[in-house]
Formats: structure tokens, C-alpha cells, sequence
């Protein structure tokens, strides 16, 4: 082989690779993105049932009602709409009423949120971004706190 | 008193960097041999001033001096003394000042050894090095200054978050930024040889050295955080692909690039203008990484707008720093001479691949860190990235990376040999088979990819094995030949084998912990047992109990496998004194076959507590493999210290230019 055809091999091995990448992160982007709404989003039909999505607001102040086993209902608020929340599982140290939280999982056709995961927060003036940026749009004033020892 | 000399030691490094930015690099370009000479003498002083500034803001801390703003937001009296020491660097402030005072003591590394670099490379490095000090000096100085004073003084001081308060975390951000920051010196030696518009022999016979031994340090620090996260988050992951997790995981990527293309270009002269681009990019992500995890746009870009000060600050100095190494780049990078042909299969070629392999990894990981950044700037709409993004394209990037690995070693340089290296590799890849299907057949259930990535693992332990029987020809000469051959490897050749086995034993971990998991949440009441993964668990009840700074509920738990007593477990909630904190504390029974985890969620109404349990198969091989990465890297490290300085044969001489 020439040197010209080397660095041909080169560059187009380098070039198909990048495609390859390419095509995988589009599509990993399209697939795998997890949108975060608030209880008012819901309200106002921006999600439908059966997608996965991000909910973030405050525990409704006495909404928290356990059942059987683990089972652990509760609504989520942004002031103005709430949802109601089943999640199965142990809810993490900061979870409290009238804190923010972040919960992930779906929308049944009766319009309750199935949570898969519940958002584990480490301080306890900590307000998700998500959630303080979207309480905070709807005229509701809120401290930040850290969510990561980097960020400290 | 000390509070103020510290102070004013910060401010005479900074200006002892804007002298040595200059006055050398001034000497370099007129050929006026005293300015060079002042290079060495500066670099020192800055890093003694930056070190007696570090041990000021220390004094304030162990001594819990509360007129000092910095800490009395970030200590409290109570703390225990190792915590009150971490406490220096567990904020903005104090951790901006360790991040100078490590790369100042990178650039003092090169006054003190540097004897033997050409003067004019030296002094260039220098100055460039001292660019990077400076402009982080004054970011300190004029945004960050931890040595502020409060008047009045308060009593006592707002506390350390108790999550931080542990020993692995406690020296988790030393290690983490010898390692991001040490790549400044792969940055400062590509500058300076864009400058000077060559590279010769003494470059890369420096860059690599350094490059390892930040890279090392970045390893250890990168497992260090993973681990604190996996014992002390209480969720049983032990990654998750956090924005500032991935913030020091592409540096690392990259560097570990760097580490395999410097290896080209020292031995062959080849890939010289790749490698002096991956130098500037490996220390660019660190400087990003910088940017993410300190500037608080990860907390909220919307936090970022209203306050944007530091932000911008260190957004300035990213742009500067990338704009200009890469601008510097475009137009004198044609002015480096390539040499060194080879052949696609080849050592060279397969080191080519694992850069081009590593760099688009990082792309990617790069994209999913940034992309909703970018999103919810642009469009104001948040989105989260989380490990679904990642396990679609850094996983299939790695796979090749990881199956080409060992061809690497075997190959010869300039022209290889792939179907020899591929025959000195069967053994590997059939035990690699054999485990395969073991592990088919002992977990059916899971995901298919498990066994096979468990395959590979295994492949590439054994790869690292097989390399080092190659080399001491085993079984082909007496064993006494090879015994002697063995030990008179050059210690990269372990160095290599080590980290290349440390590679595979982490993916074994990985593929362990990742598909063969046992979770079981539950409800248990005082007296009732539970059987996971071969051990039976006793729940024995609840105690409260007093800490040092914290009060904490502990849960009792026998452990029996087999009818056999084998430990007690005892998970925690706690809640901390200041700040007032809730956090949870693992109990961990560590052994080879696994770990067994307890966490200890809420109490209920009927006397029961909810529980999680989980068994982690293997997780210990993700660290221990990241520990014997950091030793290969350590083994071939004392092979190069051997060798930097000494005499290179033959055409070294001819090359070195005799300034």
C-alpha cells in the first residue's frame, strides 16, 4: 500500500466510525430522553399515557398515604394542578410533605402517575432545579440548595 | 494574622505567575539565556507561596477560626479533625485554591526535574504553564476568595454536609485533580511546541511520563468517588452517569488517548500532530469539567443566568484557554514533521484505533452531557440523559476497543502480524468461551449481552496473561529461560499487562454487578428473616444511638449462609447536628462472590420497617480493577523514571538539538 492509500484507510475508517457514532447518538437521543413536566403540564394535556416522563413539584402537604407492603401513594403539586403518585419501593431520606421532589415513570388512561423511581435528594433545602425554575415561572419563590458534593 | 499572610502569599503567587507568564517565554523567543533561567526559580516561588496560602486557609480550619466567611460556612467545631482538614478543599473556594497549588506543583515538577529538557522548551512550558495559574489565580482573587473575613465573628460554623463526611470522599478531590489538572502539563508541552513549531525526541520522552501519572491519579480518584457513591448514596449503583461524573470521566477517556498515542510518537516519531491536538483537548475537557461541576450550571441553568459572576469567569477562561491552544493549533500544526510510516495492522494501527475508538466514545458522552444544557438554554425545555442514552452508544463504542485490546501488545511495531497475535490468543479467547457458557448456563435469565461481555472480560485478562507467556517464550524454552526472560522485562511490559488486565476485570465486575443483581424491597418486622443470594437474613430490630455529630436510628440484621453464623449487619438513617441532614448508611458484607447490601428505609405503623435488600455479584472488581490499572500504570511509571535523562541510543543524539 502507498502511503496516500494508507491514510485513505485511515480517514475513511475514521470517517465510517464517526457515522456509525453519529447514528447511534441520534438515536439514543429520539429513544432515551426523558422530558420533565410539571402537575400543571399534566393538566393541560401536554403528556399522553404510556410515555415515560420526568414529574417534579412539592408533596402535597397530607397526601402521603401508605398501603399495603411498600406501596406508597402521594400527590404532586406546582401550586396551581396536582397529580396523584403510586410508587412501590422505600422513598429516600428527604422525602417529606411540602418538600420538592422529582419522580419518573408513566401515565395511566385514569390520568394517576406510576413511579418507577423517586428522585434521591441530599440536602434538605434542596429544591430540584427543575422544580424550583418551574415553581419559581409560576410566581413562587424558593431557596437552592446542592445536589451533588461536586457542586459544593 | 495567618489568615492575612495567607492572603497575601495568594496574591505574590499571582503575581509571580504574571512575571513567570512572560519574562521566560520573553527569553525563548529573543534567545536571552538569564530570562529563560528565571523560569525555574518562579515556578518554585509560586508554588511555595500557593502552598503556604493552602496551609493558612488549613490553619483557619483546623483551628475553626469563624471570623473567616469560608469557614464558617463549610466547618463546624464538632467535626471530627480528618474532616475538618477535607473541609479545606469540600467547597468552591477552597477546592478552586487546591486546584492551583496541584498545578502549580506541576509546574514547580518540571523547575526541579527539567534539567534535561532543551532550555527554550523548558522556559515555553513554563510561561505556559504559568498562564493557566494565573488566570485562576485572579479568578480566586476576585470571585472566589476563601480568606474573607467576617466581623463579628459567629460562635459556631454552618457544618460540612454530612454525605461528604468520609474518608474516601475526604480524598477523593486531591486525587481527582492531580489527575485533571496534571494533564496541564501534556497542554503546557503541546503549546510550547506549537510555539517553537517542533516536537523532538525530549517532547514526548516528557509528555508521556506525565500524561500517566495523571492519568493515574484521575483513575484512582474517578474509583474513589464511584465507590463513596456506592456505599454511602445507599442505592446500591456504583455509577450513574451523573453530568459531573461524566465531567472527570472525558478527561479521562481522553487522556487515556493521549496516554496510547504519546506511546507512537515516543517510540516511532509517528501520529506527532494527533497527539499534540489530544493534548490540548484531554486538558480542554478538564478545563470543561472545571466549568460544569463549579461555575453551577448543572445545578440550573437558570441559577447560572441570574448569578452568572463565576460562571462566566471560568467560561471566559475555558473559551481562552481552548480557543487559543486550538487557534495556536490551526496555524502551526503544519509545521510539525510527520514520520514514522506503518502499516494498518500494526502496534502503531492498533493504537490509532483505540484513539480514534476513545475519542468518538468521548464525543459521545461529551454529547449526552452537554445536549440538555443546550436544550434547555435554547429552547427552555428540560430533559434528563440518563444511563438508557449512554448504554445505546458509549457501550457499543467499547466493545471493539475492548476486543481489539490485546491484539495491541501483540502486534510488532511498523508491520504486525494479526493471524500470530490472533493464535497466541486462542487460549484466552477459549477459556474466554468456556466462561461463557458457564455463565449461560448458570443465569439463563438476564439480558444475553451479560454472558458475552462477561466473555470479554475474560478474554482480556487472559489476553494479559498470554502476552507476558509470549514474551518469556513459555513452554517453548526451558523454564529456567523463561523465568529469566520474566524478570528481565522492561517494567512497561507489566505496567501494560497490568492495566490491561485491570480493564478486564472491571468489565467482569461490571457485567456482574450490572445484570446479575438481586434487589428485594420489602417490609420486615423484628424476629423475621429473608433469604437472598444463599444468605439468610435475621432482622434483629432497631436501636437508636449517638455519633459524634449525628444522632442515628441503626437496624440489626444476622447474617447466616448455610446454618452458619457469618456477620451482623448494621444499615443507619441519620441525621446530622449541623447541618441538620438525613442520610443513610449501608451495612455491607463485602466478600469475593459479592456483596450483600442492606439499607434501612422508614418505620411503619405496625412495627415494621421497610427494607432493601440487594447482592451485588463481583462489585469488587470494578475497583480492585481500578486499582491495578493504577499500579500498572505505577510499574511502568518507575520503568520511566529510570530512563528520562539517561542517554538515548544512537539516534537520539543526532536528533536532540545541542542548545
Amino acid at each position: 500500500m502507498t502511503r496516500k492509500q494508507k491514510r485513505g484507510v485511515l480517514i475513511g475508517g475514521g470517517v465510517a466510525l464517526l457515522a456509525v457514532a453519529a447514528i447511534l447518538v441520534m438515536f439514543a437521543l429520539r429513544d432515551t430522553i426523558v422530558f420533565f413536566q410539571t402537575p400543571s403540564d399534566v393538566a393541560a394535556h401536554k403528556v399522553e399515557a404510556g410515555k415515560r416522563f420526568r414529574l417534579g413539584g412539592l408533596v402535597a402537604e397530607g397526601s402521603v398515604k401508605r398501603g399495603a407492603g411498600t406501596k406508597v401513594q402521594f400527590a404532586v403539586t406546582d401550586t396551581l394542578e396536582t397529580v396523584n403518585v403510586t410508587y412501590e419501593g422505600i422513598l429516600p431520606d428527604l422525602f417529606r410533605e411540602g418538600q420538592g421532589v422529582v419522580t419518573e415513570g408513566k401515565l395511566t388512561d385514569a390520568g394517576l402517575f406510576v413511579a418507577d423511581t423517586v428522585l434521591a435528594k441530599h440536602d434538605e433545602n434542596y429544591m430540584p432545579p427543575e422544580v424550583a425554575d418551574a415553581l419559581e415561572k409560576k410566581g413562587v419563590k424558593l431557596g437552592q440548595g446542592a445536589t451533588h458534593p461536586g457542586n459544593q | 494574622m495567618i489568615i492575612e499572610l495567607g492572603h497575601f502569599a495568594l496574591v505574590l503567587a499571582v503575581v509571580v505567575a504574571l512575571f513567570q507568564m512572560i519574562v521566560p517565554m520573553w527569553g525563548a523567543r529573543t534567545g536571552d539565556v538569564r530570562m529563560m533561567a528565571t523560569g525555574e526559580p518562579a515556578a518554585l516561588a509560586q508554588f511555595i507561596l500557593l502552598l503556604l496560602s493552602f496551609c493558612a486557609l488549613t490553619y483557619a480550619y483546623v483551628t475553626s477560626d469563624f471570623s473567616v466567611a469560608n469557614v464558617t460556612a463549610n466547618s463546624h467545631s464538632a467535626k471530627p479533625l480528618i474532616y475538618r482538614i477535607s473541609g479545606v478543599w469540600g467547597n468552591h473556594e477552597g477546592s478552586m485554591l487546591l486546584w492551583v497549588l496541584i498545578l502549580a506543583l506541576f509546574g514547580a515538577l518540571v523547575a526541579v526535574f527539567g534539567g534535561n529538557l532543551p532550555s527554550r522548551l523548558r522556559a515555553n512550558v513554563l510561561s505556559v504553564q504559568s498562564s493557566i495559574a494565573l488566570a485562576f489565580g485572579l479568578f480566586i482573587l476576585f470571585t472566589s476568595n476563601p480568606f474573607l473575613r467576617l466581623d463579628p465573628a459567629p460562635f459556631e460554623g454552618r457544618g460540612l454536609n454530612p454525605i461528604l463526611q468520609d474518608p474516601a470522599l475526604a480524598f477523593h478531590p486531591p486525587f481527582l485533580y492531580a489527575g485533571y489538572v496534571g494533564f496541564s502539563m501534556a497542554f503546557s508541552f503541546a503549546i510550547a511546541a506549537l510555539i517553537e513549531g517542533r516536537t523532538d525526541a525530549a517532547w514526548a520522552r516528557w509528555v508521556r511520563p506525565w500524561t500517566l501519572a495523571a492519568w493515574m491519579f484521575l483513575t484512582l480518584g474517578i474509583a474513589m468517588g464511584s465507590w463513596w457513591a456506592y456505599y454511602e448514596l445507599g442505592w446500591g449503583g456504583w455509577w450513574f452517569w451523573d453530568p459531573v461524573e461524566n465531567a472527570s470521566f472525558m478527561p479521562w477517556l481522553a487522556g487515556t488517548a493521549l496516554l496510547h498515542s504519546a506511546l507512537v510518537m515516543e517510540k516511532r516519531e509517528a501520529l506527532k500532530v494527533w497527539t499534540v491536538l489530544l493534548a490540548i483537548l484531554t486538558f480542554s475537557l478538564s478545563l470543561m469539567g472545571t466549568f460544569l461541576v463549579r461555575s453551577g450550571v448543572l445545578t440550573s441553568v437558570h441559577a447560572f443566568a441570574v448569578d452568572p459572576e463565576r460562571g462566566v469567569a471560568i467560561l471566559g477562561i475555558m473559551v481562552l484557554f481552548i480557543g487559543g491552544g486550538l487557534t495556536l493549533y490551526a496555524f502551526r500544526a503544519g509545521q510539525l514533521r510527520q514520520g514514522g510510516l506503518f502499516a494498518p495492522i500494526s502496534r502503531e494501527g492498533s493504537l490509532v484505533l483505540n484513539n480514534v475508538l476513545l475519542t468518538t466514545a468521548t464525543v459521545t458522552v461529551l454529547v449526552g452531557t452537554l445536549y440538555p444544557l443546550a436544550l434547555e438554554g435554547v429552547t427552555g425545555e428540560k430533559i434528563s440523559v440518563g444511563p438508557p442514552y449512554f448504554n445505546m452508544t458509549f457501550v457499543p463504542l467499547m466493545v471493539p476497543l475492548l476486543l481489539a485490546m490485546p491484539f495491541g501488545p501483540l502486534l510488532a511495531w511498523k508491520r504486525g502480524d494479526i493471524r500470530g497475535a490472533a493464535e497466541r490468543l486462542a487460549a484466552a479467547a477459549l477459556v474466554a468461551v468456556v466462561v461463557m457458557v458457564a455463565v449461560f448456563a448458570m443465569f439463563g435469565r438476564g439480558p444475553w449481552l451479560a454472558p458475552v461481555m462477561f466473555a470479554i472480560g475474560v478474554y482480556i485478562m487472559g489476553g494479559a496473561i498470554s502476552e507476558l507467556a509470549y514474551r518469556a517464550k513459555l513452554g517453548l524454552v526451558p523454564f529456567a529461560e523463561t523465568r529469566r526472560r520474566f524478570w528481565n522485562f522492561p517494567r512497561s511490559v507489566f505496567g501494560t499487562a497490568l492495566a490491561h488486565f485491570g480493564v478486564g476485570l472491571m468489565v467482569v465486575g461490571i457485567t456482574a454487578t450490572t445484570a446479575y443483581q438481586s434487589e428485594q424491597v420489602i417490609l420486615m418486622k423484628p424476629g423475621e428473616s429473608r433469604e437472598i443470594s444463599g444468605y439468610d437474613l435475621t432482622f434483629r430490630g432497631v436501636a437508636p444511638q449517638r455519633g459524634p455529630n449525628y444522632r442515628e436510628q441503626v437496624g440489626k440484621f444476622e447474617v447466616h449462609q448455610n446454618g452458619a453464623f457469618v456477620t451482623t449487619l448494621s444499615p443507619s438513617k441519620r441525621v446530622y447536628d449541623a447541618p441538620p441532614q438525613a442520610t443513610s448508611e449501608a451495612g455491607i458484607h463485602a466478600s469475593w462472590r459479592g456483596d450483600l447490601y442492606t439499607v434501612l428505609g422508614d418505620a411503619q405503623e405496625d412495627g415494621g420497617y421497610s427494607i432493601r435488600l440487594y447482592f451485588n455479584p463481583l462489585v469488587r472488581f470494578i475497583w480492585l480493577g481500578a486499582l491495578i490499572m493504577f499500579v500498572g500504570g505505577a510499574v511502568s511509571l518507575s520503568d520511566r523514571r529510570l530512563r528520562v535523562g539517561a542517554p538515548r541510543r544512537s539516534r537520539g543524539f543526532a536528533v536532540a538539538p545541542a542548545e
